[in-house]
């Protein structure tokens, strides 16, 4: 399907050869594209605009628990419902708006038909559609904040009843505009993901055999794998709270013969595994950009794809790890104690493969290796905490407190916001044809991470003494309104502030670049991946010959060679 | 893999068993369509596996008078089990078109329309049925029962219209002379895949 839009493509300026060149006008150009680097481009800009959406929301709320009552600059006083609102559509917007379509959507557009050596995608029409689904259900996102009763409020989780009856989270529209939205975001990924596996499968290049697959195509792969499997029973979940929303059937209802717990259940089946779907993309990218600045081949390549698979089939089976107080038999959360602590194996094993690639490599310390080591270090925390949430006698005790909050944040934030800020910095030269500016690079990566732990190691404690979650305003609780407890979630606001003042740093280093960055040429970074050989940005088509593949992506100080990187296309 | 074999034959990667590398072309094991769907269809296996397994719990928990409820309709197991072997027979003749029609393609399509004619007496069979149960008092909002009974049959009843409008276009693009194999075999794929959840679905809704 591909070549059939190419080649109309192609015809159309064959029929306007008579003419001056034929440019496509704005829309076609820019939003109407089929174009992969052009989709991939309003991904990452609708990403963009979310993350700084979801952003503003955790200034707000954060400012709610540091000062409870008082005017926030900037929003103004918060009632409790509006805080309900914010949180549950902090979570919404920067899981399903800015990791997924950032991590997947935008890096797998970028990146798949280009380092397989690819001119667009198998489907690039299909790929189009996706988008524009995506769009619109952002657009039913933000709706749903003006709507009369505001935005649901009540939690991305939306667990039953408090999502499926008006009468007790007070947002019958916001409720429902969040479902549906939440819905045209899955069939925008879907079809997404079956333009990524389908393009990865069979359009690489010839030569490129399954073991010359960059590892992050891999993980993009396995990725979309994951969330196509994992989505149908919350599909049909969301089905069914939407009939109980609309239509008064009792799915969800105890009273009436339906089940509250089974939301969780369909939920979670979907919701752990996409925590793998947002952290396989992210891995991939750490490992391209640290070989490409360890000047080293990727240890242990096969490993580091069997370690993923090994992660995608285990992270089906640990869901429940999520209710271990929610009334399941305890004999099934010792179960999932054991697959959960399980998966933290091969994660773990791929944490030391990464060290290990780093053993011995002549580093440098740009900016983007600088964010992917931070990366490693910071969700290294992360997956180290988790251990206490997966085993089910310590859960017990810190199930719903500030200690899961900052758990996951360690996890997602690495993910959805250091990994992305690898693959930003990394492939902004082939996205734009520019660099960016090392120094306010550095500056923004340090604030950033900096602001990060002064933002989450409080909640830690906080959680570890007891903080619950989902709680507006913790003066009238004796036992948690203590000074050094409000001294530590008034750390926390600051660091949350530290992190946005950051993202000031990226948005003029990103646009002063666009235009004034020094001109970056095909390969700056002397990598070997197949996108590097065409000029930057790349052109419509991608390769002006297609290439044939020769090597692995990993090749790097090859002893015997003069250059230190041997591009996979070169037949030598 | 290892550093030892790296320093031993610098040159491995082109070392590599089968043909040399500049001679391979691009490979593309099945048509981008077919794969495509089937993609697709392990999503649709999923939704299904999802309501199925919602439809175990709620039932489990239930006590077996009340499911379905005294009040209720009962389901019409004997004349959806003859209506079951309608759809099967769809597919095995749908089989039979695909073998045809690279032999002889107006044979192919002549088959291929007695299959999308048996697929949609099977969809109109069903939507009598469910039109007729509804005006029985079996909507659903009255019981946990009929609320599975419309979801998951109705949900099957959607997919069933959908492959069968894919297939109407691939049999008005045969009339053309232009269908692709590839689009030939991803709506077959789907219509294997509407037959073959359906006995699950029924034997799970309608008999156990």
């Amino acid at each position: 399907m591909a070549s059939t839009a190419d080649h109309a493509d192609h015809a159309d300026h064959a029929g306007d050869a008579g003419h001056a060149h034929h440019e496509p006008g704005f829309v076609k150009k820019y939003l109407w594209s089929t174009d992969h680097k052009m989709i991939a481009m309003q991904y990452l800009f609708t990403g963009m605009v979310m993350a700084l959406i979801g952003g503003y929301f955790a200034y707000a709320f954060r400012m709610q628990m540091a000062f409870p009552g008082q005017h926030v600059p900037g929003f103004g006083f918060m009632a409790p419902g509006e805080y309900n609102g914010l949180v549950t559509s902090h979570g919404t917007i920067m899981i399903f708006w800015v990791a997924m379509p950032v991590l997947l959507a935008a890096f797998g557009n970028f990146l798949i038909p280009l380092m397989i050596g690819c001119d667009d995608m198998v489907f690039p029409r299909l790929n189009r559609l996706s988008y524009q689904i995506f769009l619109i259900s952002a657009v039913v996102l933000v709706a749903s904040f003006f709507v009369h009763g505001g935005p649901f409020g009540g939690a991305w989780t939306a667990y039953p009843p408090l999502s499926a009856k008006a009468e007790y989270n007070l947002t019958p529209l916001g409720a429902t505009l969040w479902l549906v939205a939440v819905a045209l975001e899955f069939v925008a990924f879907l079809l997404g993901g079956i333009n990524f596996v389908t393009t990865a499968m069979n359009a690489r290049a010839p030569g490129m055999r399954m073991w010359d697959i960059p590892i992050v195509i891999w993980m993009i792969v396995l990725a979309s794998i994951m969330f196509m499997a994992s989505v149908g029973p919350l599909v049909a979940g969301a089905a069914m709270l939407l009939f109980d929303q609309t239509l008064g059937t009792a799915f969800y209802d105890p009273a009436r013969g339906g089940d509250p717990i089974l939301w969780q259940h369909l939920f979670w089946f979907f919701g752990h595994p996409e925590v793998y779907v947002v952290l396989l993309p992210a891995l991939g990218i750490v490992a391209e950009v640290m070989t490409v600045f360890a000047r080293k081949k990727l240890f242990a390549y096969k490993t580091v794809l069997y370690t993923a698979i090994a992660t995608g089939i285990l992270g089906f089976f640990v869901w429940a790890h999520h209710q271990f107080i929610a009334g399941i038999d305890p004999r099934m959360a010792n179960v999932f104690t054991v697959t959960t602590v399980l998966i933290s194996v091969p994660i773990g094993e791929m944490c030391f493969v990464y060290i290990a690639t780093l053993y011995g490599g002549s580093i440098r310390l740009t900016t983007p290796m600088l964010w992917a080591l931070a990366f490693l270090a910071e969700f290294l925390i992360g997956g180290v905490t988790g251990i206490f949430l997966g085993a089910s006698g310590s859960d017990i005790y810190l199930h719903d407190t500030y200690f899961v909050l900052a758990h996951f944040h360690y996890t997602f934030f690495p993910i959805a916001i250091i990994a992305v800020f690898a693959g930003i910095t990394y492939w902004y030269p082939k996205m734009f044809g520019r660099m960016l500016n090392e120094t306010l690079g550095k500056i923004h990566f340090w604030i950033t991470i900096v602001g990060f732990n002064m933002a989450f190691i409080p909640l830690f404690i906080c959680g570890a003494a007891g903080d619950h979650r989902r709680i507006y305003d913790y003066s009238s609780f004796p036992d948690l309104a203590k000074p050094y407890l409000q001294n530590l979630r008034i750390l926390a606001t600051v660091g949350t502030i530290v992190i946005l003042f950051g993202q000031i740093f990226f948005l003029i280093n990103f646009f002063r670049s666009l235009r004034g960055g020094p001109v970056a040429g095909p390969n700056p970074w002397r990598a070997n991946t197949l996108e590097w050989t065409v000029p930057s940005p790349p052109p419509h088509g991608n390769f002006a010959v297609m290439p044939t593949v020769y090597r692995g992506p990993y090749e790097y100080s090859v002893p015997g060679r003069e250059e230190d990187f041997w591009p996979q296309n070169l037949p030598d | 893999m290892s550093a030892a074999s790296e320093a031993v034959a610098p040159a491995a990667p082109s070392a590599a068993p089968g043909p040399p590398r500049s001679e391979e072309r691009r490979r593309t094991g099945v048509p981008h369509a077919v794969m495509g769907t089937l993609i697709f269809i392990v999503t649709e296996l999923m939704v299904f596996a999802g309501m199925v397994s919602a439809f175990n719990i709620v039932k489990s928990r239930s006590p077996a008078e009340w499911w379905p409820p005294p009040t209720q309709p009962r389901l019409p197991v004997e004349a959806t089990a003859v209506n079951t072997g309608v759809l099967l027979l769809s597919g095995v003749v749908m089989f039979l078109a695909a073998r045809a029609w690279s032999k002889d393609p107006a044979r192919g399509v002549r088959l291929l329309r007695v299959a999308v004619g048996l697929g949609a007496t099977f969809v109109i069979v069903q939507g009598t049925e469910w039109y007729l149960l509804i005006e029985q008092g079996l909507s659903m909002t009255v019981s946990a029962h009929s609320a599975f009974f419309c979801l998951i049959i109705g949900c099957h009843a959607l997919h069933a219209i959908g492959a069968l409008v894919a297939l109407v276009w691939v049999l008005r693009r045969m009339g053309r002379g232009v269908a692709t194999q590839g689009q030939f075999q991803a709506a077959q794929a789907f219509w294997y895949f509407v037959v073959g959840v359906w006995p699950i679905l029924y034997a799970r809704v309608y008999l156990l």
